[in-house]
């Protein structure tokens, strides 16, 4: 009975009127995500704050070393033993799972909040069966605690995410599967209790372009059909510019910009941004040298002390070499921090009063 | 006379070139893999040929049976006129050099970067004293934008960028005509990913190097190359001008390699369409009979199944094979 009911639910658009109205399913606020290394204090995390709104597909991009994945693992809390969130709020429906006991946060993980990695090899166990795996999750944080029943259901889930003979298939060993199918069965894993969240760190690097473009499909497909949020995590622009809503930029662990697709993309208002979509190959650029970011990624065991970016940006101010820029908001209402949006808007008053006087 | 003009107009001619590995699939019981099945290009002098496909497609094969990392089960391979074989292949190797797409373990991590680069030079007797051979390993440097200061320092001291630079200095050492490049920009960071393709630009037009410039990314192909071929489980299915290629596809499987690249641009990406093809590449091990492609194409008639298509000229040099299209 109860069963049924749940796979009904599956199918069924959620009530995005009722739900989208409270607006953010995930708020964090100013996180703060540090590893105490041999060599030092690793600040990979430092100051972040965003929202995730209901049922919305947030971007979060940037290169290694920017903080986007320990962003994910923070939410999660699954950082490596070095790690600790320092400071901060990440506010899941309004309470702060930073305070949460051992026995909350298991119930949060799976339940209302999943991951999925990059790369689906190491993150399946290569010595149990797709079906065992997928059991597992099931018949600890679900009601289908048989083992007949869970199974039922992984096949389910296994069809549910294309996977073609879901029956045969759970029978198997990842290492039978291809990357595009171990990637789909770590989604169908991931989907197993209908979490409100799904963080996908880099989800679809590992794999194939046309296998790309059939998962990002799925997920797009999934999101639609199940009402669930997803932060999805990638240095792709091309993937971010696909999929999401909203888009967070990354860099030395700090949000450089955070704003639509649109905005993002089309007026970036943080060097860092423009500077990453002037560097890329693009259909328009092809005849065209690239321009790319001078410098080489940050070291994070010595960050600058201002903005973060400072030592490989072309206009950098005096300004920038000692202090962190504050976020600020554009004229088109997405943020950014960056000195120079506050030279410009000062310059922009200066001359607007010279005109009125 | 027609030996010279033709040696004067392609640097690399490639003619039907195989690779086949042996794998064991019972106790006595060996079947070949077919990884490279009738492969044939040519490249001109300082041109840039792109090879694109995907993971298990016989990309990087290709440009390691070239160079005789593995030995070729068939086929020809013309270097500036001459036939490659077992025997020259070692002389030839000065002509023809390899850059390797992980940098960190294409170097020797117990060798600093001058001996790194000065490798090459060792084994070829490219110097007649140690002062030449150190100045021409800072020159090298310099072309490839690495600090003099540099030289004394391993190779795990430096980023992922600036290895990818010292691998292709070591390349350069011999001052060579052709380099094969197996996706050099793959494992780099994206901001990193420009300066190392304009860095391939820059060293094509200053040194006429031509490039085999092997990779998965279509849109880095389709901006460092002037030509790019489209390979699928071992053969080429289509050949052309990078922009003819981009704008006018022909084979189904470059349509949908296309049309699945995600493009940096939201209000593209909204409009277009992609084609998801469905299922995976088949195991090279089991080959569908006829084209390679057929199963996962929408337009796979009968003739499909029964005979392979080779590749036809569609105009201006534009091959496609294809029975359909």
């Amino acid at each position: 009975m109860s069963e049924e009911k749940v796979i009904t639910n599956i199918n069924e658009t959620p009530d995005s009127g009722a739900a989208g109205a409270e607006g953010n399913v995930l708020e964090v606020k100013d996180l703060h995500t540090s590893f105490f290394t041999d060599s030092g204090e690793v600040q990979a995390v430092n100051g972040v704050s965003f929202n995730l709104g209901r049922g919305k597909i947030l971007g979060v991009v940037g290169e290694s070393g920017s903080g986007k994945s320990v962003t994910a693992y923070s939410i999660m809390q699954i950082l490596a033993s070095t790690g600790k969130v320092v400071k901060g709020e990440i506010l899941f429906n309004g309470e702060n799972i930073l305070n949460y006991n051992k026995k909350q946060m298991d119930e949060f993980r799976g339940e209302k909040c999943s991951i999925i990695f990059q790369d689906p090899m190491t993150s399946l166990n290569p010595t149990f069966t797709v079906g065992w795996q997928l059991r597992e999750a099931l018949r600890l944080h679900t009601q289908y605690k048989t083992r007949a029943a869970a199974n039922r259901r992984a096949v389910e889930l296994l069809e549910m995410v294309g996977v073609n003979e879901p029956e045969s298939r759970i029978k198997q060993y990842p290492f039978e599967l291809s990357g595009g199918m171990r990637q789909r069965v770590m989604i169908a894993m991931a989907l197993a209790c209908e979490p409100d969240i799904l963080i996908a760190d880099e989800p679809t690097t590992a794999l194939d372009v046309t296998i790309q473009a059939q998962i990002l499909e799925l997920m797009k497909d999934l999101q639609k059909k199940l009402g669930m949020a997803i932060i999805l995590v990638t240095h792709d622009l091309g993937v971010i510019a696909s999929m999401c809503d909203e888009i967070i930029v990354m860099y030395g662990g700090r949000v450089c910009e955070r704003g639509t697709a649109d905005d993002i993309f089309y007026h970036p208002c943080h060097e860092y941004t423009k500077g990453l979509l002037r560097s890329i190959p693009n259909v328009d650029n092809m005849k065209e040298k690239l321009v790319p970011i001078g410098g080489s990624p940050i070291n994070m065991l010595a960050m600058p002390k201002g903005c973060a970016f400072c030592p490989r940006c072309e206009n950098a101010l005096k300004v920038c070499l000692d202090q962190e820029p504050e976020e600020l908001q554009m004229p088109d209402g997405h943020y950014a921090a960056c000195w120079l949006n506050v030279k410009k808007a000062y310059e922009e008053e200066k001359t607007a009063g010279k005109g009125e006087a | 006379m027609a030996e010279e003009k033709k040696k004067s107009e392609y640097l690399v001619e490639v003619k039907d070139l195989k690779e086949y590995f042996p794998v064991k699939t019972g106790f006595f019981q060996t079947v070949p893999l077919k990884a490279v099945d009738g492969v044939s290009f040519n490249i001109k002098p300082g041109e840039t040929l792109g090879l694109v496909g995907e993971s298990g497609c016989g990309k990087t094969t290709v440009g390691r049976t070239l160079l005789h990392l593995y030995k070729p089960t068939g086929g020809e391979f013309y270097f500036d006129g001459e036939l490659v074989t077992d025997k020259n292949i070692h002389s030839l190797r000065k002509e023809m050099q390899m850059v390797f797409q992980d940098p960190y373990s294409s170097l020797n991590p117990r060798m600093t970067v001058e001996d790194i680069i000065g490798e090459p030079l060792d084994i070829h007797k490219l110097y007649t004293s140690k002062g030449e051979r150190h100045d021409k390993i800072m020159h090298l440097m310099e072309l490839v934008g690495l600090n003099a200061e540099h030289a004394t320092r391993y190779a795990h001291e430096f980023s992922g960028g600036q290895r990818q630079r010292i691998g292709i200095a070591r390349a350069l050492a011999v001052d060579p005509k052709f380099i094969v490049c197996d996706e050099p920009v793959s494992a780099l960071d994206v901001s990193i990913q420009a300066q190392v393709i304009n860095m391939f630009e820059e060293l094509q037009e200053k040194l006429g190097v031509a490039y085999l410039f092997i990779a998965h990314d279509l849109l880095v192909v389709h901006h460092i190359s002037k030509r790019i071929a489209v390979m699928y489980l071992g053969r080429i299915v289509e050949i052309a001008d990078a922009d003819e290629l981009n704008e006018h596809p022909i084979h189904p499987y470059t349509l949908s390699l296309l049309s699945a690249v995600p493009v940096p641009d939201p209000k593209t990406a909204r409009e277009s369409k992609r084609i998801v093809l469905e299922g995976d590449i088949p195991s090279p091990l089991h080959m569908p009979s006829g084209c390679p492609f057929r199963t996962r194409c929408r337009f796979a008639t009968e003739k499909c199944a029964k005979e392979c298509p080779g590749l036809t000229d569609r105009g201006n040099g534009h091959m496609v094979a294809c029975w359909v299209k």
